[in-house]
């Protein structure tokens, strides 16, 4: 179970506002980490590890940086729920196994509302407001790579045949 | 039923007869190309996680010292080091510094029709412009396919674009994409596939075309296609290079929905901040004071978009009250540009020509801007503080546009000055 508090965002959040250009270049993830999102209070000011970011349409949109989802799940972000996020965004966080739900209901959570994320039935509790929430269901190949913690470990797993 | 261009291409990869939107199918590459905004990253997860020793072909994986170069700070520098120290280590064939930017690269040097290209890089879909599927792919993707030479796709949903008509004078390519954008909305191609079509496309010029596909991901698509034709299969062969496979869409293919436009009245458009969709007429901007105007990127530093600028700023100086930034995207368009006089023209109009590279549109070495300051560039991106300044703002339009208020450091209409 995933417990943490909503750190809100909008819509079209890009991947340059997650790491500027100008970090990217820094040797290491840890490195970077103190930058994720450095312009946005809201996470700044509130964000703890374990806390889930709520976005709204397009999150992780513009750059291809993986580093963006690599800081993010650096930082310890429990997960990303949003009313959908941007392809490339989206497949780099699978791959580095922090989890990513697109919820079309993302708007009737407020800025710090206490959330519990099920991983394995992808169902929301909001604590604050006592609603449920449904997300939408990953294609059992994403869920696998997803479940085995992203997709260098699907692959430790089951090297031969692989692709 | 048949299949379009998109899905004949991943199909061939994928060694399956017919492919549907929504299938996942596991797909051969033909070349990944990495640059230096990820590839020690990629790097990393290659070595210490994944184990691997070599790369699967050394002469299929390219990488190209774009973003940062020349090194603008020690950190880049040890990145760039570490890519040529991989490089070397590797023994790859194509390794790339100070030839521009490596979408540009890819165009003049690798890409051909019928191919499947993956690029750690998301504008990595403009090779669609020659018939080629093409998109971009995070470090740990990247990674993977260098190990194995394949990677997993879902088969897009399309929608196909319709463009009838012909340009009015003033008005580019760069508008057409800023208004489909605009209308498709930012998210309104999440996942899908773009593809152009219609007697536009058959007008433009191979460079125009890859302005189109080069944006399509900023409405969120995977791909953007079109089928290759006369023109493309000049471009490649002048450069000494042979189509993979010509692939056509089926009459009976299908698509998630056709738009069609009469571009014939179509006007100059504008993306204003901080998000690529704001897309409105010139008119709406008209008389805006700019700090800074940038003229390059791989939607528009090719020798065409140079040309177009050129025609308009000769005779003529830019305002001492805007920064005018011109950087080539490659090599070969830096060269073409000074042989034929272009640049000279440009100099004198007062602008500063920097190295082919990614230079001001990636935000990071050349041309950042203060708080409050404006930027107008032919870029394809606006989005809040990529420039520098959290507190600036960056209006994106065509190489006329800029051209145009370059010489008043106001947004001006070209059509006045053409």
């Amino acid at each position: 179970m995933i417990k943490g508090k909503a750190i809100k965002f909008g819509d079209n959040i890009d991947t340059d506002q997650i790491i500027g250009a100008e970090h990217l270049t820094l040797p290491t993830i840890d490195d970077m980490v103190k930058y994720t999102f450095i312009n946005h209070k809201n996470f700044t000011d509130d964000f703890q590890q374990g806390d889930i970011i709520v976005g709204g349409h397009n999150f992780g949109c513009g750059s291809s940086r993986e580093q963006a989802a690599a800081v993010l799940k650096k930082a310890g972000v429990g997960a990303i729920i949003a009313k959908s996020f941007a392809r490339i965004f989206f497949r780099n966080a699978i791959n580095l196994g922090l989890m990513v739900l697109e919820c079309k209901e993302a708007d009737r959570i407020s800025k710090l509302d206490h959330l519990q994320l099920d991983p394995m039935t992808g169902k929301i509790k909001n604590m604050t407001k006592h609603q449920d929430y449904q997300t939408t269901a990953l294609p059992p190949y994403i869920k696998a790579i997803l479940d085995a913690g992203g997709i260098v470990n699907y692959m430790r797993d089951r090297p031969p045949d692989f692709c | 039923m048949g299949m379009n261009g998109i899905e004949k291409i991943l199909a061939h990869h994928s060694k399956e007869k017919t492919v549907r939107p929504g299938q996942i199918v596991e797909a051969s590459i033909d070349l990944v190309m990495t640059n230096d905004a990820t590839t020690a990253l990629t790097c990393d997860i290659f070595k210490s996680q994944l184990k691997a020793e070599k790369v699967w072909d050394a002469s299929k994986v390219i990488m190209v010292i774009d973003h940062y170069t020349p090194s603008n700070s020690v950190e880049s520098a040890e990145y760039h080091k570490r890519m040529r120290d991989f490089a070397a280590e590797q023994n790859l064939r194509y390794s790339y510094e100070s030839q521009g930017i490596c979408h540009q690269v890819m165009l003049e040097n690798h890409v051909v029709p019928g191919q499947l290209v993956i690029g750690a890089d998301s504008h990595t879909c403009t090779y669609g412009s020659l018939g080629a599927l093409s998109t971009g792919m995070g470090s740990t993707d990247i990674a993977v396919s260098w190990v194995e030479g394949k990677l997993w796709f879902k088969v897009p949903e399309t929608i196909k674009i319709v463009l009838n008509g012909n340009l009015p004078r003033g008005v580019y390519s760069k508008d057409m994409i800023l208004r489909i954008i605009g209308d498709l909305t930012a998210k309104g191609a999440t996942y899908k596939a773009l593809e152009f079509t219609g007697e536009l496309i058959d007008d433009l010029s191979v460079d125009s075309r890859a302005t189109l596909t080069n944006m399509v991901v900023e409405a969120g698509a995977k791909f953007g296609y079109m089928a290759p034709d006369e023109k493309t299969l000049n471009y490649i062969k002048e450069r000494g290079r042979e189509p993979l496979e010509i692939v056509k869409s089926d009459n009976d293919a299908e698509y998630e929905k056709v738009v069609t436009y009469d571009v014939s009245d179509l006007t100059p458009q504008i993306a204003h901040p901080h998000s690529v969709d704001n897309v409105k007429p010139i008119s709406e901007f008209a008389g805006l004071k700019v700090d800074e105007i940038f003229l390059g990127a791989c939607t528009n530093g090719r020798f065409e978009d140079l040309e177009i600028a050129a025609d308009i700023l000769k005779g003529k100086k830019v305002s001492s009250d805007v920064r005018f930034l011109v950087t080539p995207a490659s090599k070969n368009v830096y060269r073409k540009a000074l042989d034929t006089g272009l640049l000279r023209i440009l100099l004198d109009a007062g602008a500063f020509i920097n190295h082919p590279s990614c230079s001001t549109c990636f935000g990071a070495t050349q041309g950042v801007l203060a708080s409050g300051e404006r930027l107008l560039s032919t870029a394809n991106r606006n989005f809040m503080g990529r420039v520098g300044s959290p507190q600036s703002e960056i209006y994106l339009g065509s190489p006329a546009t800029i051209a145009a208020s370059a010489i008043y450091a106001k947004i001006t209409d070209p059509r006045e000055v053409i």
